[in-house]
């Protein structure tokens, strides 16, 4: 059974990568426009300034939107039908992830759902962040 | 106006041709093209193309250029070939510009493999997520649209109703079974929100297209498309990025800039050909474009006004949904565009002055947008 596809860093997502394995959701923010940014570049797609630092992010976000999946990708065909989602996370900017931890429903999937990171292991490299419903939320 | 179309044709066969390579499928189409302007490949002196470079395909037909565009942002990439050959031709850099597509969408005879490696963008920030091909990319945005505006599952399925009904009116359409609301509903589920039949067909085929400057145009066998306008944007080149959900930011300023060129309005178009590569890309362009407000797209399909007999006639050939769709669907939607304003289209609307033909590339990664005329003074 071939594995789900693992990602390799680069010098620019480098710390992302190095933050997963620690558990930590590293994201950039924009010291000179103040805006929280994703996917990692060493300079801000807002207003271009190279005055741009990590931080740690909350980990807590809500569904945008998804789809449910049930053509699996290779790797996959253990989990369909499973989650592809988009979830903006509470400082701003938005990923791509799998929403883990519910019965694939639409039901259970409202649109704005709030969801939390959730860290799943591949190799002794990359963790991946994924979501779930965040537990005690309105 | 600088520019017109004077030679348009697709492949002899579009559907499954296991027999045919990519790169026969572009040169296939171009000779048609050719014998359609009445030109020869020694008249050629700029080649666009997207999916095969153009050295390649300059190359494979025995063309000398002097002008060269392989810009390939996706499905989109021949309405920005045929902008880049009008201003290349103004700019004086060529004087008969080739516009190829051919892709072995279906067999993959001769196609270079997908994906682009695990330290791509995509490979770090998709891939790992488990997203197989578009349909699981293309669709994200769909269930925000829903949620914002109220769009149905019954409306998204309409836009699939319609496009079969012009399927039906042409002969070389793969699918042309008639087909209703329930059938599409009772389909397979592809990636909830989308059903099978809201997916486009996987086909093999080609097209390909003659470019010249405006002046030259009646000197050619055919009746002249004049390019009226023209537009083009990018956006992102991952769905998570997209800027709003709701609508395409590219589909919006590749809109405007070709409605601004051509100095006419919503109201002056006779015909559209929205790329579909999905049922609900169609109704993001009618949104983006500005022929409805935001959220209306979804009663429009509904109401079946795309449909024969529609005010609002879109996609008659039968579109990506019903009449083929290799992976770069644009240049078949800008081919029944050029039937339309000819009186060449097997389902022929009466009295058609102007279309729009506007694509998509990529999933909404970027678009292009061409607005045609057979009137000359327009």
């Amino acid at each position: 059974m071939p594995k789900r596809p693992i990602p390799e860093a680069t010098p620019e997502t480098a710390e992302f990568w190095a933050g997963a394995r620690r558990g930590e959701l590293r994201i950039q923010r924009c010291n000179a426009c103040g805006k929280a940014y994703f996917f990692p570049r060493p300079f801000c797609p807002h207003c271009s300034s190279k005055d741009v630092g990590w931080f740690t992010a909350s980990g807590r976000g809500r569904l945008y939107s998804y789809v449910i999946n049930h053509r699996p990708a290779m790797g996959f065909q253990d989990y369909a039908p499973y989650v592809i989602a988009v979830v903006e996370l509470e400082e701003g900017p938005r990923m791509m992830t799998n929403i883990i931890g519910v019965d694939p429903t639409p039901e259970n999937l409202p649109i704005d759902l709030p969801v939390e990171v959730t860290w799943e292991q591949q190799d002794e490299r990359i963790t991946l962040p994924l979501f779930q419903p965040r537990t005690g939320a309105p | 106006m600088s520019a017109a179309v004077v030679g348009a044709a697709e492949t002899d066969v579009v559907g499954v041709q296991p027999d045919k390579s990519a790169i026969q499928l572009h040169a296939e189409a171009a000779l048609n093209a050719l014998a359609d302007a009445g030109l020869t490949k020694d008249d050629i002196d700029g080649v666009l193309c997207a999916g095969q470079s153009p050295v390649a395909v300059a190359e494979y037909l025995g063309i000398v250029p002097k002008f060269l565009d392989g810009t390939s942002v996706g499905g989109c990439s021949f309405m920005l070939h045929v902008r880049h050959a009008a201003a290349a031709i103004r700019a004086g850099l060529c004087t008969t510009a080739l516009i190829t597509h051919g892709q072995s969408g279906r067999s993959r005879v001769g196609e270079s493999g997908w994906g682009g490696g695990r330290q791509t963008l995509s490979g770090q920030f998709e891939e790992p997520y488990g997203v197989a091909g578009p349909a699981t990319r293309f669709t994200i945005p769909i269930l925000r649209h829903m949620h914002e505006y109220g769009t149905t599952h019954e409306q998204l399925a309409s836009v699939a109703v319609a496009t079969r009904r012009w399927a039906e009116l042409n002969p070389r359409a793969m699918m042309r079974d008639p087909l209703t609301i329930e059938d599409v509903l009772n389909s397979r589920v592809i990636a909830y929100p989308v059903h099978l039949l809201e997916c486009c067909l996987v086909t093999d085929g080609g097209g390909a297209l003659v470019v010249v400057s405006a002046e030259r145009a009646k000197d050619f066998p055919k009746k002249p498309v004049y390019v009226l306008g023209t537009g083009e944007s990018s956006e992102h080149s991952m769905i998570s990025m997209m800027h709003d959900f709701t609508e395409s930011r590219a589909f919006k300023v590749s809109g405007e800039l070709a409605f601004a060129e051509a100095g006419i309005s919503r109201a002056d178009i006779d015909h559209a050909m929205f790329y579909d590569a999905f049922a609900h890309t169609p109704m993001f362009a009618l949104e983006g474009l500005g022929f409805v407000g935001k959220g209306e797209s979804g009663p429009f399909f509904e109401e079946m006004r795309t449909a024969p007999g529609g005010d609002f006639p879109l996609n008659t050939n039968g579109g990506g949904l019903s009449y083929t769709h290799t992976g770069m669907y644009g240049m078949f939607a800008i081919q029944e565009s050029v039937r339309q304003l000819r009186g060449e289209a097997a389902a022929q609307l009466p009295n058609v002055r102007t279309s729009i033909a506007h694509g998509v590339g990529g999933m909404f990664h970027a678009a292009g947008t061409l607005i045609l005329t057979n009137d000359e003074r327009a």
